[in-house]
């Protein structure tokens, strides 16, 4: 119903993408000499086909200074080719009834159509083009960067929790390079150039450096030749091997209040934890989706009976877990304090929530209703054919793997709840905590 | 490198598969007046059900926010459940249950697993959340405040403001100004007995609209609607909607904000849904500012100027003529420049009516991504709820995609030339006034 849920872990979780149920049998990969993988998912339902293309690079591979540069790039990626030159790209898809965009994040950067399935050669020969022909001029550069920082201000800038939530994740990640924005700090955008937009395409958009994903209504030994007919003759490069920083288990506890011109209060609560692909055990990335659901996963969840009802403390409250991360990850609650309430006081009551799953098991029952509502939404993910090709790509870029949706049923139902209650213990610590106070503050400007 | 060109163009001259994406519907009326749309799926195990009610923000009379609140309600304590023994049974056999209350439409969506135990209970509580709202005065409270902490989000937001001020501006008088947010106001002012009475006027079976989609046969479906709709309160469709008066004259109305940019806004009432230009207004907007990254606003904002991320137009057809807005933002010290380009384009494509290459260009776009909505469950029974709600005939998916073609250059001059005067159009900026800006 219409809740307050707003924006609130959207932005502090960019991928927050979870894997899903599928039929274990009717996925297909490949990979072409070129090394190109290439993953299909026959989806016969309607004579439509997404194909998306995810290179392995985002905004946590970006050097300091150089913050942005991979969505920039996502964006110079429309200025043409010498065979399709600026604007034939979207021409064409439109013209044949297709819809299309990128996307970037933290592990990767991803392009895709969307077409009737007779249609997917354009997809690929376009695509093929620009993982190798890409022309960057600097005309187009200067009119685009104008473009991104328009783009900045619009999602960033003129929101107070976008805005605050940014200057927090410096605060969550030491280390890691997930404390950078995607879309780049405002300084780094400004020195930007067209050399450096040339470098990073060269070092990264190389087929060894990239997924194709196609779904829908298709055969996938029809689409592996179409691939290599098109894709093949892409040559192979060297990718760089970057070692980002391991994040500290235990900063410490942290602490940020933000004074922005705003109307709510706004609070989140994070920890730092493993995602399914740094974790020891990938049964505490289980574990901890399982905990989110706990507090957060439906209407009878403890957040929505304890705190959004029952106390009255919460206008609005989420948890969430995004386990496929290609780096450690963070468990985050966040929401609005109730009319009346304080921050302080809804802070509390996270940490005495928090401190409840670490010191009692979760009831059968509970525990029963928590997975069932899990899995039962991993199955109706099917019903998109766009996602469930998000979704390959999302595992494949974080190093996971595709395979882990064929397991995840089987991991949620298996996670005890004395296991709940140890990972709760080890991972949900004052150590690993960080804690952020957004308070409207009408009379000053921001602090930039 | 030839052959390349010539199998794309092989490609161009294909129809893409238009048949088989068309699902059949199946539509009766029920005894007691509700309307039932229906569509078989059986690739998924999950069923899709969604109830409309013309019971949304245009029906909240004097008080701003009622329906909303109403809808909001009507899962807080049913039958004797708490609002959490309702919320339990829902999710325990995995059910999600969603709402909503716009202008035209207030709704119910359950999306279950088509596993019997589980729709059987999922379809039992959903019929309690219908027939046996309880509305506790806690409920009423709590979802009370909540609904004035949406408003402060609103402050907080120079779209929504914008948003809020453009219809105002637009509709003055007319239930079509009525924010479905409500007002501070009139949301601490509405009793529980104004909720009680909304829902027994608004929330009935001939004023509801059942569409379901997924593994059910007809009869399962005909079965599940009467369960639906059998607690409902007796009653009638409410009357039509007042018509909107045709603008005399335009204006310009600033919202201060202290923002980097300035979010625009410009339109006035346009068509409603079943008007006969509705396909040429289709068209037209596609060319104009509907058809994303290639649209005639996007190239001349984004494209040749660098001025804004996003720019676009679009129109809301509605029971009444709903708006058409063109909506952009740009950083404040280019506002007039880009207000300039936005009016010169538009009086340029009414005067002129589009070329013929993007006329063809728009048609094909349309036509062609025509099965991408209809390529999920949710799409489906989404397309099902505005058949059923605006009294579309059930071919209309079938003719879609002709009717379109139709379509002609002097079609989308005329239509913007009867429902659009660029004089009597509405601007509204939301940011920081021009002497305001640093």
């Amino acid at each position: 119903m219409q809740r307050l849920r707003f924006t609130v872990l959207v932005l502090l979780l960019s991928a927050a993408c979870a894997v899903g149920a599928m039929p274990a049998t009717d996925i297909h990969e490949y990979t072409l000499d070129n090394g190109l993988k290439l993953v299909v998912r026959p989806d016969r339902r309607a004579p439509v086909v997404v194909s998306q293309i995810w290179y392995k690079v985002g905004s946590s591979y970006e050097p300091a200074g150089l913050t942005g540069v991979s969505h920039v790039l996502e964006h110079m990626m429309f200025k043409g080719t010498p065979r399709y030159p600026v604007g034939e790209f979207s021409r064409l898809i439109a013209l044949n009834g297709g819809r299309e965009n990128a996307f970037t994040s933290r592990d990767y950067t991803a392009y895709y159509q969307q077409l009737a399935a007779d249609r997917l050669a354009l997809s690929f020969e376009l695509e093929a083009d620009r993982m190798r022909n890409l022309r960057i001029q600097e005309s187009e550069f200067t009119k685009e960067i104008q473009v991104v920082m328009e783009e900045r201000r619009l999602r960033t800038e003129d929101d107070p929790i976008s805005l605050a939530l940014e200057r927090f994740n410096t605060v969550v990640y030491p280390l890691s390079p997930y404390r950078n924005p995607v879309i780049g700090w405002m300084g780094d955008l400004q020195a930007l150039t067209v050399q450096d937009l040339e470098r990073w395409y060269q070092q990264w958009y190389a087929p060894n450096n990239a997924i194709l994903v196609v779904a829908g209504d298709v055969d996938p030994q029809a689409v592996k030749r179409l691939a290599e007919q098109h894709f093949g003759p892409v040559p192979r490069r060297a990718v760089p091997q970057p070692r980002p920083p391991i994040e500290l288990h235990n900063p410490g506890p942290r602490r940020l209040t933000q004074r922005l011109p705003a109307q709510l209060p706004y609070l989140t609560v994070s920890y730092n934890v493993p995602s399914l692909a740094t974790a020891t055990d990938p049964a505490d990335a289980y574990a901890l989706d399982v905990l989110a659901g706990v507090l957060d996963g439906g209407e009878s969840a403890r957040f929505a009976r304890e705190l959004v009802r029952g106390r009255e403390l919460a206008a609005g409250l989420s948890a969430g877990y995004s386990m496929t991360t290609r780096l450690d990850s963070q468990f985050a609650v966040a929401g609005y304090p109730a009319p009346g309430k304080t921050l302080d006081e809804l802070e509390a009551a996270v940490l005495e929530q928090i401190e409840r799953l670490r010191r009692e098991p979760v009831g059968t029952e509970e525990l029963e209703r928590v997975k069932n509502q899990l899995i039962a939404d991993h199955l109706y993910q099917l019903d998109s054919i766009f996602y469930q090709a998000m979704q390959i790509g999302v595992l494949e870029t974080t190093g996971i793997g595709w395979r882990a949706l064929q397991e995840y049923e089987r991991n949620i139902r298996a996670v005890s709840a004395e296991r709940l209650q140890a990972v709760a213990a080890k991972y949900l610590t004052e150590a690993r905590r960080a804690v952020l106070h957004l308070v409207p503050d009408n009379g000053q400007k921001g602090q930039d | 490198m030839r052959r390349m060109r010539t199998s794309l163009l092989g490609l161009l001259l294909l129809l893409p598969a238009l048949a088989q994406a068309i699902p059949p519907i199946q539509h009766w009326v029920q005894e007691d007046g509700a309307r039932v749309y229906f569509v078989a799926t059986d690739a998924l195990p999950i069923v899709d059900v969604r109830l409309t009610f013309d019971a949304a923000a245009a029906r909240d009379g004097k008080l701003p926010g009622l329906a909303r609140l109403t809808n909001g309600l009507l899962d807080q304590g049913n039958g004797g459940l708490s609002a959490d023994e309702v919320a339990a049974r829902f999710e325990q056999v995995g059910a999600r249950l969603s709402g909503g209350s716009e202008r035209d439409m207030a709704w119910l969506q359950l999306r279950s697993l088509s596993e019997p135990k589980a729709l059987n209970a999922a379809i039992d509580t959903l019929a309690l959340v219908l027939g046996k709202p309880e509305f506790p005065a806690a409920a009423v409270e709590r979802q009370r405040r909540q609904m004035l902490v949406a408003l402060q989000a609103v402050k907080q937001s120079p779209d929504k403001l914008g948003e809020r001020a453009f219809y105002q501006a637009i509709y003055g008088d007319h239930p079509y100004a009525t924010p479905p947010s409500g007002t501070e106001d009139s949301v601490k002012a509405i009793r529980r007995d104004d909720v009680v009475a909304f829902y027994r006027r608004h929330y009935t079976a001939p004023n509801a609209v059942v569409a379901l989609t997924g593994d059910l046969s007809r009869e399962q479906a005909a079965a599940i609607a009467r369960t639906l709709t059998a607690g409902l309160p007796r009653g009638e469709a409410p009357p039509p909607l007042p018509p909107v008066p045709k603008p005399t004259q335009g204006a310009q109305h600033r919202v201060p904000f202290a923002s980097s940019q300035t979010h625009v806004y410009i339109g006035a009432p346009a068509i409603d849904r079943a008007s006969p230009d509705y396909f040429a207004f289709a068209v037209g907007n596609h060319v104009l500012g509907g058809g994303g990254l290639v649209s005639l606003l996007n190239q001349a904002m984004r494209e040749q100027r660098g001025l804004s991320y996003s720019s676009a137009s679009y129109f809301v057809p509605s029971a009444r003529p709903g708006p058409f807005i063109i909506s952009t933002q740009v950083r404040n010290e280019r506002v007039d420049e880009a207000l300039e380009v936005i009016r010169q384009l538009f009086r340029q494509l009414r005067s002129e009516g589009p070329s013929k290459e993007q006329l063809d260009a728009a048609k094909r776009n349309i036509t062609g991504s025509f099965p991408l909505s209809l390529d999920s469950n949710s799409d489906i029974v989404a397309q099902l709820s505005a058949i059923g709600f605006y009294r579309l005939p059930l071919d209309y998916l079938d003719n879609y995609v002709r009717r379109v073609e139709q379509v002609s250059a002097e079609d989308i001059r005329k239509a913007f030339q009867t429902h659009l005067d660029p004089d009597t159009m509405t601007t509204v900026l939301v940011g920081p006034a021009p002497e305001q800006q640093p």
